[in-house]
């Protein structure tokens, strides 16, 4: 195997692939990324075995051949090379070696065979749909701050999409939740998703995946069974295990009845909010809202720091409530509305709170109050 | 002042070769001199009381004073305190009971009763207190005391007045203690193991430097066996190989606690005597009587523990955010599995829901000896089990939870429980130490 390409172009396959590994692997061959050389072309592919990358990018090739090398040190290596190098990569005679040469550096790398490399084989996977790279960044944007960490309900440790009704119109909908809050954004159904199943999504995948979307202006090809998903964009191919487990119906926790609305512009409740929660405890991260006519009063205390007040205008007519809720997750919802205005709706101050874009119906967020 | 007699306070100047044992007290005739030269300056302490546990039973039962005695759980249980009269048999604490049956068949072997010792280390602890607010208690029986800038108050320097509150625990408590005299924590440290039992040593400034160079590594807060191992293989056995590393290289080698080997080596230890440590973790666990492989009789054993958890959680204010089983098995192989919650907990029912699964899938048939859990990631209680979304049961649970604890509140311990502690039948389970752990 022989090949030679720019170090910028090398680096920018390595960078799309890398981050798949893992950094402490105990299984020698998981820490290496298969190389590809074939047809003018370099293929790399990394995997944790549950998340797999794909990245190919034309080369000068000269000799076909596919080795793996520990993926790390050579993302480490080409990041250090002075830039507008051309990097020579070779195997040597017994194969055992791979050789990067570029100006006068020269590293040699110890590399697994190809053979046991983990193949992820050719998967069935008969629902297809396409998502603008748009749609796609909307959709991970707007859910996944809510997506859980917790391990016992690892079920909720992804993006929940699935195609469902919304007054008769067929979405595709995205929701994450850990119990505290929840994040559900929906968009039409694209051709082709009418019958998926319902998916879970691991954290990890949509991280990878929001990482490469960014670099793309092209159209996402999805294709998905009930046990895996594959996304394929430009000369990339992302495919991951999909979490085995039953999302919880979450309908059932989206109030229909909240009926004291409060409406107030958003950046001015966000500032407010970040700036009471600078006196709020580290661990609760609580402030106590004061809703009445004309305005939210907002408030922290801590016997440590002490306290903190502010007054934000809205538009709001009924009774007063006072409601408790954790700053960082007002703030995480607060952070995807775009447009001025916010609705929270709310039923009283110990349920479950709305909170929606008034300029824009497809996101929808649900907060669960605190005891303040 | 340069000695201090240990019995009637009196301080004298002392020749400086003077610490040489025979030397009596000008004012009372006594032995129990110390003589230091920096005595009049050191101002951290270590206190132990010798045999805790021992001799509180000791002091009870006067027939017993010159048997060997030990205070232990049942035949499987470990040794939790051996008189000094039972070391002499070669039992320690921590040893298992059938080793320290073997060791000394006569030995006299009494049933821990926990609240007791709790209410007899919380008078001493008050007695501490009274000599400085700069108390930092390690366990039951065992504290740092930083008297710094008490002279004036005690009209005498700190090896003074550590002298006076040893008497006074042995008066009031009829207990005697070890004291540990020096300029910071590991060093006061390791002096009040170096006279025990009713010892009073004193590392200064001048001597501790040279008296450490050949101390073996283990001497280290924090060096276990595997880290002892490990160093062993390095060629570092004493202090005066750890000094002649660079801090970095022991860093880099060993992690976060090279930076400690370093320090201590050479005699320094920055950290303060504080007062209110926090606790990091609250556990609870048990031996069998006989090893436990079925994992319902298992999942019988973790309900009152959690319980017991879930109970010390709710009376410190505090919640934990991650659970660690613990679980022994019959080769004494510890294992350990550890759980993030989704929210901090301090209910019983939420500790045994995340740590029953753990535990089912350890329970393959392998038989156990011991199991434990502990809440760690603590957290004030206020932020307990906050309402879920998904999971409104939680609520629910928290409330039977409460109902529980008021009836038991008023009525006893066993007035109610829930059934999963019944199941299987089976005789009571042995009493279970119950730990806070400052690490």
């Amino acid at each position: 195997m022989k090949l030679t390409i720019e170090r910028a172009a090398l680096l920018k396959t390595l960078a799309h692939v890398q981050s798949a590994v893992e950094r402490r692997n105990t299984i020698p061959i998981l820490s290496n990324v298969l190389i590809d050389v074939s047809d003018g072309n370099l293929a790399l592919t990394a995997t944790d075995m549950d998340l797999t990358i794909v990245d190919a990018v034309p080369v000068e090739m000269t000799e076909p051949g596919a080795t793996t090398a520990p993926v790390h040190t050579l993302y480490d290596i080409v990041r250090k090379l002075p830039e507008g190098a051309q990097v020579e990569i070779s195997t040597g005679g017994d194969g055992a070696q791979i050789t990067i040469k570029a100006g006068r550096s020269v590293f040699t790398l110890a590399t697994l065979p190809k053979e046991d490399f983990p193949s992820a084989g050719a998967a069935d996977l008969p629902h297809t749909f396409t998502l603008q790279p748009g749609e796609l960044r909307n959709l991970i944007d707007r859910t996944r701050f809510a997506i859980s960490t917790e391990e016992t309900r690892y079920y909720l440790n992804g993006i929940y999409l699935h195609a469902a009704k919304t007054d008769d119109l067929d979405v595709l909908r995205a929701v994450a939740t850990d119990g505290h809050r929840l994040a559900r954004f929906e968009m039409p159904l694209p051709d082709g998703a009418s019958d998926m199943p319902g998916v879970i999504v691991p954290r990890k995948t949509v991280g990878e995946l929001r990482k490469l979307v960014d670099e793309t202006d092209q159209p996402v090809d999805v294709a998905l069974s009930d046990t895996k998903i594959r996304f394929s964009f430009d000369s990339t191919v992302l495919s991951s295990k999909l979490i085995d487990g039953t999302f919880p119906d979450y309908q059932r926790v989206i109030p229909v009845g909240n009926d004291k609305i409060v409406k107030v512009n958003c950046r001015d409740f966000a500032d407010a909010v970040d700036r009471v929660s600078t006196i709020s405890s580290e661990k609760s991260r609580a402030v106590k809202l004061v809703i009445e006519d004309g305005s939210i009063r907002l408030s922290a205390t801590s016997p440590e720091n002490g306290t903190a007040t502010e007054d934000v205008p809205i538009s709001y007519a009924g009774p007063q409530i006072e409601i408790g809720f954790n700053s960082s997750y007002l703030l995480d919802i607060a952070r995807q509305i775009e447009g001025e205005s916010a609705e929270i709706s709310l039923a009283d101050s110990a349920s479950p709170t709305v909170v929606r874009d008034l300029s824009d119906s497809s996101a929808l967020y649900v907060l669960m109050p605190m005891r303040v | 002042m340069s000695a201090l007699c240990r019995d009637c306070l009196a301080t004298f100047a002392a020749p400086p070769e003077s610490g040489a044992p025979g030397r009596r007290c000008p004012a009372c005739g006594g032995a129990r001199v110390i003589a230091h030269p920096e005595l009049a300056e050191l101002s951290i302490a270590h206190i132990d009381c010798d045999a805790f546990y021992a001799n509180v039973e000791k002091r009870e039962r006067p027939e017993l004073r010159d048997r060997p005695v030990i205070v232990g759980g049942g035949r499987r249980g470990v040794v939790a305190a051996a008189c000094y009269v039972a070391r002499l048999y070669g039992i320690h604490s921590a040893m298992p009971m059938f080793k320290a049956l073997k060791a000394c068949p006569d030995v006299v072997v009494i049933r821990p009763d926990m609240a007791k010792y709790q209410r007899i280390g919380q008078r001493i602890r008050e007695m501490m207190r009274a000599a400085t607010p700069l108390v930092e208690p390690l366990s039951i029986d065992e504290a740092f005391l930083d008297l710094t800038g008490t002279e004036a108050l005690h009209g005498g320097p700190p090896a003074r007045t550590l002298a006076r509150l040893i008497l006074r625990v042995e008066d009031e408590l009829g207990l005697t203690a070890s004291i540990g005299l020096s300029y910071n924590k590991f060093l006061a440290k390791v002096a009040s193991e170096l006279d025990k039992p009713r010892g009073f040593a004193v590392l200064g400034r001048a001597d501790a430097p040279k008296f450490l160079e050949d101390q073996p590594v283990r001497i280290i807060w924090g060096v276990g066996k595997a880290l002892e191992r490990n160093l062993t293989r390095d060629g570092l056995r004493t202090l005066s190989d750890l000094r002649a590393r660079e801090e970095a290289d022991l860093v880099a080698r060993y992690g976060a606690i090279g930076r400690r080997l370093s320090r201590f080596a050479r005699g320094q230890d920055e950290r303060r005597v504080e007062p209110d440590a926090p606790v990091k973790s609250i556990s609870a666990e048990t031996t069998f009587d006989e090893d436990i492989a079925a994992p319902e009789a298992l999942l019988a054993r973790l309900w009152p523990l959690c319980e017991k958890v879930a109970g010390r959680l709710k009376r410190a204010g505090l919640a934990g955010a991650s659970i660690t089983l613990k679980l022994k098995t019959s080769e004494f192989r510890l294992l350990t599995r550890a759980r993030r919650l989704g929210a901090p907990t301090r209910l019983a029912e939420v500790l045994y829901r995340a740590a029953a699964p753990l535990l089912e899938r350890e329970a393959d048939g392998r038989r156990f000896r011991l199991i434990g859990i502990g809440a760690g990631d603590l957290t004030e209680g206020a932020c307990a089990d906050p309402p879920d979304l998904l999971n409104p049961e939680r609520q629910h649970a928290a409330r039977v939870e409460e109902a529980i604890d008021a009836v038991r509140a008023k009525l006893g311990e066993g007035a109610i429980a829930k059934g999963r502690s019944l199941e299987p039948l089976r005789k009571p389970a042995p009493a279970g130490g119950t730990k806070p752990r400052s690490q």
